[in-house]
Order: C-alpha cells, then structure tokens, then sequence
C-alpha cells in the first residue's frame, strides 16, 4: 500500500533524511515514534505528497506520489489521504461543521447530501455534533483533535496520516480518538500511519517503528 | 459556488475589517460620482429656479447675494430699496414690478413678503385653506406645513430678530389662511405673507386700540403724538382690529429687498437692462440665469481642481486597499498552508481570494448606489444647506 524505496529528502543542508525500504500493507496500523526532530512528521508529508523526495520513490497504492505534479499531488491528497495534523490546522473563521466539509468545498470532490450525513454521523460519534455551528476558537483542545480527525476521515481516505494526535489531550480523549482511528483504519481498509511519542499507546499498534532505525541516518 | 461561500464566511467571521473595507470601497466609488451628481443637479434646479425669474431688481452690491436672496430667501443682502423703486419700476410700463420683503424668519423658516403677482409668477395653488394674503396671514410652503405641523387656521409666530430687542421687533402672531402645493423649490420652505404684513413685523405698520377710547393715562401728550406706556399694540391681526392697522410716514419709503420684473417681451427686458445698468442709476439689475451661469462656471472650474484632489485620494486608497488584501494574504499563510495540505488547488485558492475582493465590490456597490439613491432624492435639500451657509 505505502511503500518508500531509497528516499533521500533534505531541508536545505541542514536536514537529511534516508528511508531505504520502508512499507506498510492496506489497512496496516502502524505507529511510529522516535525523537524529536527526526523527520516523522517530514516521513508523513513525504506520504502525503505534501513534500517531495530528492530522490527515491514514494508509491501508494497505484499512485507513484514522487512522480506526480503538483495538481495530481493535490488532488491525490484531497481523495486519498486523511491527515490529522499536530496543530490541527482548522480554519478559525468557519464553523465545525465547514471545517469538517473544508476539503469538500476546496477540491474536486464532489460536497452530496451523503457526505453531509456522514460528517454529522463522524460528528456524533465523536461527541461533537452539538458543536457543529460553533467555531474553532469556542472549541477545547480535545474537541478540535476531534474536529481535525472527522474532517481527515470525511472522505473515507486509503491512508490516514495522524501526526500526534493524542499529544496534550487527557486520558479520556486519548482513548477516544485513538479508538476512533482504529476503527476506522478497520472499517474502511485504511492504512493508518501514526506518529506518537506516548509510548503507552504502542501496544495498541500491530506494527511499531523506531524511526531512528527507520531512517539510519537521520540527523534530527 | 463554494468559494463564495468560503469568502462570505471569512467577511462575516472578521465583520470589522470587512465593515472598514466595505466603507472605504463605497466611498472611492461614490466620491466622484456622488460630486458630479450633486452638481449637476444644483447646476439644474438653480437654473431652473432662475430661468422662471426672468429680472431682479435689487440694491447696488453683489449680484449673487442680490439673486440668491430673492430666489432662495437667504438673509445676505444689500441694504433695502424703497417701495418708490417698485412704483418707478412699475411705471416703466416694461414689465410687471413684484417687490419681496426678506428679513425675517418664523421658527427658522423665511417670511416672504410680496404681493399675489409672485404666487401668480411661481403657480402657486393651495392644497388646503385659501390663496389668500390678506393682512395678518399667511401662506406656508409645503415643508413648512409638513416640519411645523401647520394646517389652516393654525397660528405661527413671527420670531423676532433677536431676544434682548425689547425696542425693535415685536413677534407678530399670524393666521395660516393655506398649505402651498409642494414645487420642489425654495418656495416650499418659506411662510408667504403681504407685503403689509411682513413691515408689521418689521415694526413699520402697527395697530393699537382706539385712542379716543383709551384711558387717559396712555394719552400723554396728545397733541404731540405721545403715547404713555400703558397704550395696547396689537400682536395680531383680527377682524376687529384690522382697520386699525396703519404706518406713520410715506408709504414709498417702505423697505423692500428685492423687485422680481417679469418684462412683457424680450425687448422690454433689454430696455429694462440698459436703463438700469448705467453707473449713476441707484438700482441693479441682473438676469438670474447670468449669475448662475457665473456661479456654476467657477464651481465647474473649482471642480477640475476638486476632481484631480478626488481621483488622487481614490488611487491612493485603491493602492491601500490592495496592501490590505496582500497583507492579508500574506497573514492567511498559515491557513493557505492548510488549504495546500488537505489537497486544494490552486485555483480554488484564487478564486477565494477572488470571490472576497468579488464580494467587497458588490458589497461596496450596493452601498454606493444607496448613497446615490439617497444624495440623489435629497440634492435640493442639499443644495439649500449650502446656499444658506
């Protein structure tokens, strides 16, 4: 499903990062930690098509990420991925219920009445529906991870990247959300990428990466 | 469709920033706009207040003043004439001679004094009581009767001239015999009144009881004319004291402001001119539609200036407008940035961006054409302002 075949990405000159063979199978569940500044979150954008590698290729599924342009990239992402950002990354001047719609409304996606009934059902079972015509700043920090995770799951992606989505939330929430995306990655054969450095969640991970090993000679 | 969306809910969501932009987008297209309406349509209604006005007649001094008082009853004019120059006038023979008497205000509206000619010049007809300038009433413009809430029979009080006055003008109390149709001209702001009725206010006419009747004490020195203190003048003109209204002195040394000639063809209007244009004549004359042309001639020059300031000050907020929306792109990065990572295209972006710039113009537009509208109905009111300041 993912696959990375001698990447090599750098950041100017002071980031380098090499990943010579990592993969992940459709609906994998993989979790990956490792120090801060390693590249975890650059691995995932590398996923995503956010960034692209100096060399190597990044293939998921049919589609040779590496090698798209930027319009492909773009398009892949809005239907493919589901990316759960650490800051969440919610557009403060739209609603719950936009923010969850945003990707929607921003792509080729087509924006049905299906899809409106399913982000109210993601927004329910998440607890927050009674949220969905406030805003981002009227939002808690658990209950807008909660909003970034429905709007990533919208539209049933293929892979589901969550970078930290656990991080400063309680325990309750924590639970929450990594049960949500679980059941997810289960439900729809998504395969879920995530980086953590709460080492008590690993266990629930069938596969877990030591990114340190991952890339070799990752600098930080 | 979903862009405009996204756009309408970054306006609502930042209600102050768009309330700023939308004003100062509606004033750069209003501005010149707006400036040209205003005069244009003054340059209109003067011109047609002026071309049914065909001579004045006034003091010598400045000739704006002269028309300006006698077409629009401002209070900047030249000394009085005498009535004399309306019988002088008038024996001409050229033209029929309607004086005006503008001096005085009811509650901050002008009193007019003149005589059934004027309400025959402008076409007056009353929508309510009578045509009537019998002495002690008066004719109240359309305004007058709609601002003041006058009907026939109301009374309205003169105001006098000024408050600690107690030798000068008594406030006389007048009987409104009618409501002038509306005209849309100065006329529906003014309280018409006769010519007797504006020099009783003046405090050149007057009625006092009967002096044969009165008590002694008020006869002091009968034989010279002395009146003691105790003698009533009348504040009002009723049909039993009517007859006792008189003036001491020659009725043709009487205060006029201004004559209005309407000359009986176009020959007598140039015989008119050229007698009264010589320097040893006390009088001048002036056609209106000449002092108009003059005034908005100079206003029209005035106006290139005007329009020069305008178009700077509009590009220059143009330019401001445009560093508005770069600087708040350049604060949106981060949101863009988002946009970018969930897979938005590039075009999508653009037309965001695009479809709040769309917004703020229709918005500004429409703000706009409502000052128009507005500008548009009220330019008399407007023009009235400014010819009394």
């Amino acid at each position: 499903m993912i696959r990375f075949r001698d990447v090599r990405f750098s950041y100017d000159d002071s980031f380098a990062m090499c990943v010579d063979e990592f993969s992940v199978e459709a609906g994998g569940q993989v979790a990956i930690y490792g120090p801060s500044g390693s590249g975890k979150t650059t691995l995932l954008n590398l996923v995503a098509g956010i960034l692209v590698p100096d060399s190597g290729n990044v293939q998921v599924g049919p589609h040779a990420v590496s090698s798209l342009s930027d319009a492909r990239r773009r398009y892949f992402r809005a239907n493919h991925v589901g990316h759960v950002f650490q800051r969440f990354e919610l557009i403060e001047y739209l609603s719950v219920l936009d923010n969850i719609l945003h990707t929607y409304r921003i792509s080729e996606l087509v924006l049905t009445d299906d899809v409106r009934a399913r982000a109210e059902s993601l927004a329910e079972r998440l607890d927050i529906s009674k949220h969905l015509k406030k805003y981002p700043g009227a939002l808690s920090q658990g209950e807008l991870q909660r909003v970034a995770i429905c709007r990533a799951l919208l539209a049933k992606p293929s892979v589901i990247l969550a970078d930290e989505p656990t991080a400063n939330l309680d325990a309750k929430n924590k639970t929450l959300i990594l049960d949500l995306l679980l059941d997810e990655s289960r439900e729809q054969g998504a395969a879920l990428l995530m980086v953590t450095h709460d080492h008590s969640l690993l266990d629930r991970f069938e596969t877990t990466v030591d990114f340190s090993l991952l890339t070799g000679a990752g600098n930080g | 469709m979903d862009s405009l969306y996204i756009a309408l809910c970054y306006l609502r969501f930042y209600k102050f920033r768009t309330i700023i932009l939308l004003v100062c987008t509606s004033v750069i297209l209003i501005l010149p706009v707006a400036l040209n309406l205003i005069l244009t349509d003054s340059q209109r209604i003067l011109m047609q207040r002026a071309e049914t006005t065909p001579l004045i007649v006034g003091s010598k001094g400045s000739s704006l003043d002269l028309a300006m008082s006698a077409l629009y009853f401002t209070e900047k004019s030249a000394s009085d004439l005498e009535y004399l120059a309306v019988d002088e006038l008038q024996a001409t023979g050229l033209a029929n001679a309607i004086p005006l008497y503008v001096k005085f205000n009811a509650r901050g509206f002008p009193i007019v004094g003149t005589t059934e000619a004027y309400l025959d010049l402008r076409d007056h007809r009353v929508v309510a009581g009578e045509r009537s300038l019998d002495l002690g009433q008066c004719l109240v413009g359309a305004e007058v009767a709609k601002s003041l809430g006058l009907k026939p029979g109301d009374s309205l009080v003169s105001s006098p001239e000024q408050i600690f006055d107690i030798a000068g003008v008594y406030p006389l109390k007048m009987e409104v015999a009618g409501i002038l149709a509306p005209t849309f001209s100065a006329d529906d702001e003014a309280i018409i009144v006769s010519l007797e009725t504006s020099w009783i206010i003046a405090g050149l006419f007057h009625g006092h009881e009967d002096l044969e009747v009165a008590d002694a004490s008020v006869k002091v020195n009968h034989d010279k004319g002395a009146l003691g203190s105790k003698l009533v003048l009348y504040s009002q003109v009723t049909g039993a004291n009517r007859d006792s209204f008189h003036a001491h002195g020659d009725a043709a040394a009487m205060p006029v402001s201004a004559v209005v000639l309407v000359p009986d063809s176009d020959k007598s209007s140039a015989i008119l001119q050229g007698r009264y244009l010589t320097q040893e004549n006390p009088y001048l004359i002036i056609r209106p539609t000449e002092v108009v042309d003059r005034l908005m001639n100079s206003i029209f020059r005035f106006k290139v200036l005007l329009d020069t300031v305008v178009l700077s000050s509009a590009l220059a907020a143009v330019l401001a407008l445009i560093l508005v929306f770069t600087l708040s792109i350049r604060l949106r990065q981060r949101e863009l940035a988002t946009n970018f990572k969930i897979g938005c295209s590039r075009m999508a972006t653009v037309r965001m961006l695009a479809g709040e710039i769309l917004l703020v113009l229709i918005g500004a537009t429409l703000i706009a054409a409502l000052v128009w509208a507005v500008i548009r109905a009220n330019v008399g009111n407007l023009l009235g302002f400014f010819i009394q300041l």
